[in-house]
């Protein structure tokens, strides 16, 4: 119990103490997870969209494979990059190894099956009437999907909330591809590995509140644009 | 417990073989013939089998450990005899030094073999641990790509391979995890008057020696490692050892269980068994006949001082 | 049937002719022809914003420069008496005002055909008249054809200048309104109008 009193009373001393090596952890942290959120959403809602669209009957395959990368295990996801970039894989000649476009491509697998396959329920559900009008008001299909998107961005929200809280939170991947080398690649998922291991378990729960106190925040933001798309 | 009973005669038995060990200790690879220690553990197995059948017992104790002890795969091979013989199955723990001596203090664990000799005799003095012994050491290596481009196995000293290596700023990954590894590679840092930290070519991942190996071997960078790990993984490595054989790269293994007056909770008794049973000639005999890819990794205790 | 005429469903058999001319199967030119006409379900959708933004739909959709559909939409709304509307969310209109905001979202690019599937359908009466005034008003000002898929004979007597009797998917009888109601051919066309039998 004391440990834990302990672990909160260091987390806000470094969150008001404004150390420069945990600035560092937390920015590198948003930058490979936001990057990699906007890639997967890039990404995840048109194939969720043109998923979502078809007759429920063709793409059940699809989906199902989908369905099940989204539960990955991250060790497993960031297996696979790291075979792809090691020196010996296909990829190895870029050296992207032990960097944070390494850790941003592993988290665009883990969060792209998410992103696809929440947005394909929440698009499959009303998706092909709002097609329909928008068809018999002329839209193009581009245009009739992108009405669909757009009147499915509850859902997509949703969605793309969900893979960011996966992520964000995620160790095994980052830790295979990144290497949680000190001031290069260490995020703060990793770092709170490293001290647990270490045996600080005081800066590490610490570390761990200044995740969650960050993923509130970004949350929060979210769900106030996704709460101002749904009423005045 | 009668445990300094049982050891005095056995302290003869390991000055003896430390001895003996003290004249290969640079080498430590792959001298004693395997092959008739193994039939004669086999014996002892059996002899034991017959005798305390009735006297099983059934719980368990658990055990803190280093990564490099666990993956080396050393307690693999020695925990089922222990358990064959007393019927105690023993769980691992396997971290860092830093984080299992954490563990012991916190009594989240009953005994310890970890290998950060100066802080584990400070945590005895200071009440946390009883009944330290130097139960086996091996030695730690500097491995590197086999191009070697930063020149060590031109030399012998560790201190010359560090300022080799921060000269020609080759690529240097460390544990960062403190580690008894990492700490080692510390003091070495500190002894060639080097402060290496936030170099370009100086990564501290904060991870197990497998996991740094493989980095190395990644970046083909230079790392100082335990020779168990490195052993056990070679085949999957193309490092090479490019430093090895400098006495100050020995690495001494402590056991010690957790004071029951601390935590009450710990299997004082059960502890005390398998200390004696890592201690006696039997148990030492095993770790010194234990190998990978036909090399010994563990020389017996009291190797050292 | 509505939809095949806007070509969101193929026929199972048969040629589709739009102004004489059999409709390709190539997808740019269906969305042409689709183009000229608009079609308003019986289960409306309206896109979650404006009512405006709705109206101005099919105008963004043909590419209208923003004057332009300021000006089509502001004139649409006021001739249709939506223009206390315009404003509001969508997803917050009465089934009536639903109704009547999707209709004139249909014509407010002036399609040559206007399709309508039961169009007042779980209305009250109230609502039902001021459709059916909708509905005349666009026929008669805007020159727009409508085609009105209903169950409801009074209504079809009330607007209606032509009538096709349909049953079972099969044509029983068509004509102008006035000799369906007044003088059918059919036995099944004479049951209906005069409510003896429902089909």
């Amino acid at each position: 119990m004391t440990r834990l009193f302990e672990g909160i009373l260091e987390a806000f001393q470094l969150i008001f103490s404004l150390d420069p090596d945990l600035l560092q952890i937390v920015f590198l942290s948003l930058r490979v997870s936001i990057s990699a959120i906007i890639i997967a959403t890039i990404l995840g809602v048109p194939m969720g969209a043109f998923l979502g669209l078809k007759p429920e009957k063709k793409p059940r395959l699809i989906s199902k494979i989908i369905y099940t990368f989204m539960g990955i295990p991250p060790v497993v996801g960031g297996l696979i990059i790291y075979l792809l970039l090691s020196r010996q894989g296909p990829l190895g000649v870029l050296g992207l190894l032990y960097t944070p476009s390494a850790m941003i491509i592993a988290q665009v697998l883990l969060a792209t099956p998410i992103i696809t396959g929440l947005s394909l329920v929440g698009i499959r559900s009303k998706g092909p009437e709002i097609v329909e009008t928008a068809r018999s008001l002329g839209a193009d299909p581009m245009l009739a999907t992108w009405t669909v998107i757009k009147e499915s961005r509850l859902s997509i929200f949703g969605a793309i909330i969900t893979g960011f809280s996966r992520v964000i939170a995620e160790v095994g991947a980052v830790m295979i591809v990144g290497g949680n080398i000190a001031g290069r690649t260490r995020v703060m998922t990793t770092a709170i590995v490293l001290e647990t291991r270490r045996g600080n378990y005081e800066l590490a729960i610490g570390l761990g509140l200044v995740l969650l106190i960050l993923a509130f925040v970004i949350n929060s933001f979210l769900y106030n644009i996704q709460k101002g798309g749904q009423a005045n | 417990m009668s445990l300094t009973k049982n050891l005095n005669p056995l302290l003869l038995v390991c000055l003896i073989l430390a001895l003996s060990m003290s004249l290969v200790a640079g080498g430590c690879a792959g001298e004693p013939a395997p092959e008739p220690e193994e039939e004669a553990v086999e014996e002892e197995v059996e002899e034991v089998e017959e005798v305390p059948e009735e006297e099983l017992i059934d719980d368990s104790i658990t055990l803190a450990t280093t990564t490099s002890t666990y993956d080396s795969g050393l307690l693999d091979f020695l925990n089922p005899i222990f358990t064959e013989e007393t019927g105690l199955e023993v769980e691992i723990i396997s971290q860092g030094t830093g984080a299992a001596l954490e563990t012991g203090k916190r009594g989240d664990a009953d005994v310890l073999l970890v290998h950060d000799r100066v802080s584990e005799l400070e945590l005895v003095e200071e009440g946390y641990f009883v009944d330290r012994y130097d139960v086996m050491y091996n030695d730690f290596i500097f491995v590197g790509p086999e191009e070697d481009q930063a020149g060590l196995k031109n030399v012998d000293k560790a201190l010359d391979g560090l300022n080799m290596i921060t000269d020609s700023e080759s690529t240097f990954v460390s544990r960062g995890d403190d580690s008894g590894t990492h700490r080692k590679e510390e003091h070495l840092w500190e002894d060639a008057g080097v402060d290496p930290t936030g170099e370009d070519w100086y990564l501290s991942i904060g991870q197990g020696m497998g996991d740094t190996l493989n980095m190395t071997d990644e970046l083909l960078g230079y790392t100082l490692t335990d020779r168990g790990t490195y052993v056990a993984m070679r085949d999957n490595l193309d490092l090479v050892i490019v430093l090895e054989g400098d006495p100050v790269l020995f690495n001494q293994y402590g056991v010690m269980a957790v004071n029951p007056n601390e935590h009450p909770h710990v299997k004082y008794e059960y502890v005390l068994m398998y200390i004696e049973f890592l201690m006696s000639g039997e148990g030492q005999e095993l770790i010194n006949s234990y190998q990978v890819n036909n090399e010994t990794l563990f020389s017996p205790g009291y190797g050292l001082e | 049937m509505l939809r095949i005429i806007n070509l969101l469903t193929a026929p199972t058999g048969g040629v589709y002719y739009f102004h004489g001319c059999p409709v390709p199967g190539n997808t740019r030119e269906q969305v042409n022809i689709q183009r000229k006409m608009s079609l308003v379900f019986q289960k409306t959708i309206l896109f979650k914003e404006s009512v405006w933004n709705n109206v101005a739909y099919g105008l963004r959709a043909r590419g209208y420069s923003r004057e332009e559909i300021y000006e089509r939409v502001g004139s649409l709304l006021d001739q249709v008496g939506l223009s206390d509307l315009a404003k509001r969310r969508a997803d917050t209109l009465s089934g009536g005002e639903a109704q009547r905001v999707a209709i004139a979202r249909s014509v407010a690019f002036d399609p040559e055909l206007l399709l309508l599937d039961e169009p007042t359908a779980n209305l009250d009466p109230y609502n039902i008249e001021l459709i059916e005034e909708m509905i005349t008003t666009l026929n008669r000002e805007k020159g727009i054809t409508v085609v009105i898929v209903t169950h409801n004979v009074f209504q079809a007597r009330r607007i209606a200048d032509e009538v096709i009797f349909l049953d079972k998917g099969e044509i029983v009888e068509m004509g102008s309104a006035e000799k369906i109601f007044t003088n059918p051919e059919h036995e099944k066309t004479r049951l209906y109008v005069e409510g003896k039998v429902v089909f």
